[in-house]
């Protein structure tokens, strides 16, 4: 700067200047603030639309880089909504088995409507036998509440078993599960008759068998099984459970299955006691 | 003349960008203080007294637009490029890092003092908190700005130089 010579003023002066007038500035602003308006106005006139003006390339820039995130983005939401699609895919299929399941009820309830004046009595489950399932079990009721001896018992849409010994106020119920069980089945679809066996060793496993299946039977695994009407214990129409792993006997005469049963025998807690029995039924 | 209009163009549209662009292109919400560059430049390349000069009118042109009372910007500023401008004598044309390591030192003592005045006296004491949200990442970011744009200026100014030398002759 020392070669120029326009300036003479060493700038400490020039700094010195410039602090007190800065500090009135401020001691101004500070006292009288509606001074500066004009000043504010003044600026505020010009600089604004320039603001406004590059803003609009701030926004374009913006955008364009806003662009370059939103493919990376794009790509990691597509990678999510592939692995939901997955999901939803599954999701979709169990639907769909479970729409088939919801028309297989629905049938079902049109069989139970067949039957609506079955008289039954709700009961609990006092006390069972030792075991992670149930075989037979002690419920509150008894002749008291008209239950008989071969009284069907059910928990929701499904057997569960048989009354086989009364008390006034009590009723021990053999399940089907129980290895003493013999049930005749029938098959939804195709009426053909099978013997549903309570299994000891299948129990654990949540099974039970069904047997004596006519070979010829039109059945396939994912069939309904219910009581069929040959029964001298069971009334017709009460849904046993769902047929699994078909097989063929070795006598190649008969088939033999594994039943899920539609009761989970693991949480019975209320169950249903049917009052009308089978005889009275066909007595009438 | 020329000099002090092409200084109010590169304070002016400094401003410009600190106050509309850069709140388009801010990291976690930080703004790069652009107005810091040219104070700190001219006060390296041309000394003490440029250095003043451009600072008082960037942080004129910040107080009357943000401030509530006008002149405290004015005067950080102000004195900034006046102590830059007594690194005149060691500043070599070429090299960036000093210019850019001013910059650090001089957003940082910026950004202290501004704490100290607006936020420290009214008992905001979590400085941990705003060093690391505020302070810090302002001051990459400036330094990061310098970088692309200290080039250009020192460019500007060699122009100019050039001009005055030839207008002299």
């Amino acid at each position: 700067m020392r070669f120029n010579n326009k300036h003479t003023i060493p700038p400490k002066y020039i700094l010195l200047i410039l602090t007190i007038l800065c500090l009135a500035l401020i001691g101004v602003s500070f006292a009288f603030e509606e001074v500066l308006t004009p000043l504010r106005y003044i600026t505020g006139v010009t600089i604004t639309p320039m603001q406004h003006g590059i803003n609009t390339i701030g926004q374009w820039v913006s955008d364009k880089l806003d662009m370059l995130v939103d493919i990376q983005n794009l790509q990691a939401e597509n990678a999510e909504l592939k692995k939901q699609l997955e999901e939803y895919q599954m999701a979709d299929r169990k639907q769909l088995s479970d729409e088939d399941e919801l028309i297989d009820l629905r049938q079902l309830y049109e069989l139970d409507s067949r039957f609506p004046d079955y008289e039954k009595v709700a009961a609990n489950v006092i006390s069972k036998d030792a075991g992670n399932w149930f075989d037979t079990f002690i419920i509150d009721k008894g002749s008291n509440a008209g239950i008989q001896e071969g009284c069907n018992v059910m928990a929701g849409n499904g057997l569960v078993g048989i009354v086989t010994e009364v008390g006034p106020n009590y009723a021990k119920v053999r399940s089907i599960i129980d290895d003493n069980s013999n049930v005749t089945a029938m098959f939804l679809t195709d009426d053909s008759i099978c013997n549903v066996l309570g299994d000891e060793k299948y129990m654990d496993a949540g099974y039970i068998r069904a047997e004596d299946i006519d070979k010829d039977a039109a059945v396939s695994e994912g069939d309904e099984l219910i009581t069929s009407n040959i029964s001298d214990k069971f009334l017709p129409g009460i849904t046993i459970g769902y047929v699994t792993n078909l097989s063929l006997d070795t006598n190649n005469l008969t088939m033999s299955a594994d039943v899920i049963p539609v009761v989970d025998f693991d949480h019975i807690q209320t169950v249903l006691v049917v009052l009308d029995l089978k005889q009275n039924i066909e007595e009438e | 003349m020329r000099r002090f209009i092409i200084q109010l163009i590169i304070i002016l549209i400094c401003f410009l960008f600190q106050t509309s662009v850069f709140r388009f292109l801010d990291l976690a919400g930080i703004v790069p203080n652009l107005l810091l560059i040219p104070t700190v430049s001219f006060g390296m390349m041309r000394g003490r007294k440029e250095g003043m000069l451009v600072g008082f009118c960037s942080g004129l042109l910040m107080d009357i637009f943000y401030g509530s009372i006008i002149g405290p910007y004015a005067l950080l500023y102000m004195y900034l490029g006046y102590i830059n401008g007594f690194f005149h004598r060691v500043y070599y044309m070429e090299d960036i890092l000093l210019p850019m390591l001013m910059v650090g030192a001089n957003d940082l003592v910026f950004n202290l003092l501004v704490y100290v005045f607006a936020y420290l006296l009214r008992n905001r004491l979590e400085f941990g908190f705003y060093f690391i949200h505020v302070i810090l990442p302002e001051l990459i970011y400036t330094m990061v700005i310098t970088l692309i744009i200290y080039k250009p200026l020192v460019r500007i100014n060699r122009w100019l130089k050039r001009k005055e030398e030839g207008s002299e002759d």
